[in-house]
């Protein structure tokens, strides 16, 4: 349970967080999206207690974090992917870890377990791939056997295994009762992972949703059409008020008609229709959301 | 979904009462202090500058030299030592920094000043014994070399050196043998060894001190070569009466003190008793904490 209240924090003049308030529940995974830039690193910090917020508060289980009597145990945190001395071996980082919430020297061994980083425990870290570091912050995280995970990125270099392994443990660690907090700028990522989604751009909080309301609220949902007779279809469909974009395989993207509504242009017309798919992406429910929000853009 | 909207914490089972204080992050701070290399390097450093600069000290002199203060000849290593030990004190907080590693700290220890509190209390005692075993070390090692040498040719040596002191050889010959070198029973020697450990802690302490308010290495690095080693050169080329004015309170010159058993040397004029100089050398390092302390509170990790 994360309770963010008019949570502010401004870098000399940018304003980095803009009076943000939003609910971390218990039990789902909460997905925090935002564009590179938006804030996301800054409010996961904030929410950690590593900056401190210009204005507002956040809390986690109703406490500030400074204030949790055995942080490790009640909150664990992947902050930015490397926040580890490389000099130092895997076991050993969690050891210290491990020493100062008094957690067993057991606890350090089924971590790295956990995260498959049993045979490489006593190399150092320096020698790790991006992706073992993920392994590595995220072992930490899990040390204190807390009831709140927060996750920044955690998928950034991960490989296609890794990734799926980092989806089916948020999932697993919401599934028992655990509040997770994963930030992404990767939104078919959090289509997969997340159950509800904080969405912000340029620090300012977009939308505060489930998965399902976000993509159904918008307006770009388009109908994937295979048709032998792409032409007269394709004219049907305008002169229906609706609008085709030729796909480059040969199908067609329909907007501003609903799969049924074509369904039934078609069976009229008497035109064979080969695929009919109402194709809903999280993708552009976001670039819609957060266009005016981006603060760093290519020319285009 | 049933989400369980304000369900205090199920999943750590077996909290210890209290909460993480001085003794748990001492007990952090211990195994990351050794669980890097470059602590046991620059501790070997520091040895080897130490021990090493001592044989280079004693073993050069001549059979015939009089040392005007043997003690000190022994801790001369400790000038150069002092440098390399001032790294490792560096290295405690800036690798922190350098790393990351500072936010998986203030994660686990959320309470800032515990943290530097338990990092002054693990490195401030590793300091210490390892000073304090290197400067005895040192001035065991000076005084064996300097009365292996004053014993070497003993009668033609002997005989020579009273010569230039103007005495007669047989009677006092013993008393001119042991001449050369010290033993801690003498006025002033167990202060000067001991007090020569006590610099060194301390000056690590101050370097650390100065890494948690610059929090670069290569910064903290600077500043603490500048105040032990710049800052004398500058205050000598400075005009006599300010430079005298000064010198006393330089770090430096309260060690230079602080290793003399027969008063202070020359270039320090009017200078403070090796106590009092070293309750000088701890303020400016508690002020040098009290800053980083501050400094570490207030800004962003």
């Amino acid at each position: 349970m994360i309770e963010a209240r008019g949570l502010s924090k401004r870098f000399g003049n940018v304003v980095a967080v803009d009076d943000l308030s939003f609910d971390v529940r218990a039990g789902t995974v909460t997905g925090f999206l935002g564009p590179n830039g938006s804030g996301k690193s800054t409010t996961m910090r904030m929410i950690m207690g590593l900056d401190s917020p210009a204005s507002g508060s956040v809390t986690v289980l109703g406490r500030r974090y400074r204030e949790l009597p055995w942080p490790m145990r009640e909150v664990g945190g992947l902050l930015e992917a490397r926040s580890i001395h490389p000099g130092r071996s895997a076991r050993a980082h969690l050891l210290t870890l491990a020493r100062s919430n008094a957690i067993g020297r057991a606890r350090v061994d089924e971590v790295l377990e956990l995260v498959g980083l049993t045979s490489v425990a006593g190399k150092r870290v320096g020698k790790f791939s991006l992706g073992m570091g993920q392994r590595l912050g995220i072992a930490a995280a899990l040390l204190g056997d807390p009831g709140v995970l927060l996750f920044d990125e955690p998928v950034n270099g991960l490989d296609p295994e890794g990734i799926r392994w980092v989806r089916t443990l948020c999932k697993t660690l919401a599934g028992e009762g655990r509040t997770v907090f994963v930030s992404s700028h990767l939104m078919a990522e959090m289509a997969l992972t997340a159950d509800h989604l904080v969405v912000i751009g340029r620090g300012k909080l977009i939308a505060e949703t489930s998965v399902a309301d976000f993509v159904a609220g918008s307006s770009r949902q388009s109908v994937k059409v295979r048709t032998p007779s792409p032409h007269q279809l394709s004219d049907a469909v305008t002169d229906g008020g609706g609008t085709v974009i030729p796909d480059p395989d040969g199908s067609m993207s329909v907007t501003g008609m609903a799969a049924s509504e074509v369904g039934d242009l078609a069976a009229s017309m008497g035109i064979a229709l080969h695929e009919l798919t109402p194709v809903a992406s999280l993708e552009d429910a976001f670039m819609e959301l957060t266009d005016e929000a981006v603060e760093f853009r290519g020319e285009s | 979904m049933t989400a369980v909207v304000g369900a205090p914490t199920p999943f750590a089972i077996d909290q210890p009462p209290g909460r993480v204080g001085l003794r748990r992050a001492m007990a952090a701070e211990w195994t990351k202090l050794w669980s890097v290399r470059s602590t046991t390097w620059t501790l070997v450093g520091t040895a080897v500058a130490v021990l090493g600069l001592c044989a280079l000290g004693t073993g050069t002199v001549s059979p015939t030299d009089i040392i005007e203060d043997p003690t000190r000849r022994s801790l001369i290593g400790v000038f150069l030592g002092q440098l390399i030990f001032g790294v490792l004190g560096v290295l405690v907080m800036s690798a922190e920094y350098g790393t990351g590693t500072i936010r998986a700290t203030l994660s686990a220890v959320p309470r800032r000043p515990v943290v530097l509190s338990a990092k002054v209390l693990v490195f401030g005692a590793v300091a210490l014994v390892v000073s304090e075993v290197l400067t005895f070390s040192a001035f065991a090692l000076g005084q064996a070399i300097l009365s292996a040498k004053h014993a070497v040719g003993t009668k033609a040596a002997a005989a020579q050196r009273a010569h230039q002191l103007g005495v007669k050889v047989p009677h006092n010959l013993q008393a001119l043998l042991s001449n050369g070198s010290a033993s801690l029973g003498q006025a002033g020697v167990l202060r000067a060894v001991a007090g020569a450990g006590l610099y060194l802690a301390v000056l690590g302490l101050l370097a650390l001190g100065l890494a948690t308010i610059i929090r670069h290495t290569a910064g903290a690095i600077s500043a603490f070569v500048g105040v032990v080693l710049v800052l004398p050169l500058i205050v000598e080329a400075l005009p006599a009466g300010v430079s005298n004015a000064v010198a006393r309170y330089l770090p430096a010159n309260i060690g230079l003190v602080m290793f003399s058993t027969q008063g202070a040397p020359d270039r320090v004029v009017s200078a403070f008793s090796p106590w009092t100089g070293f309750a000088l050398l701890v303020f400016y390092t508690a002020v040098t904490m009290g800053i980083g302390c501050w400094v570490l509170v207030r800004r962003d990790a």
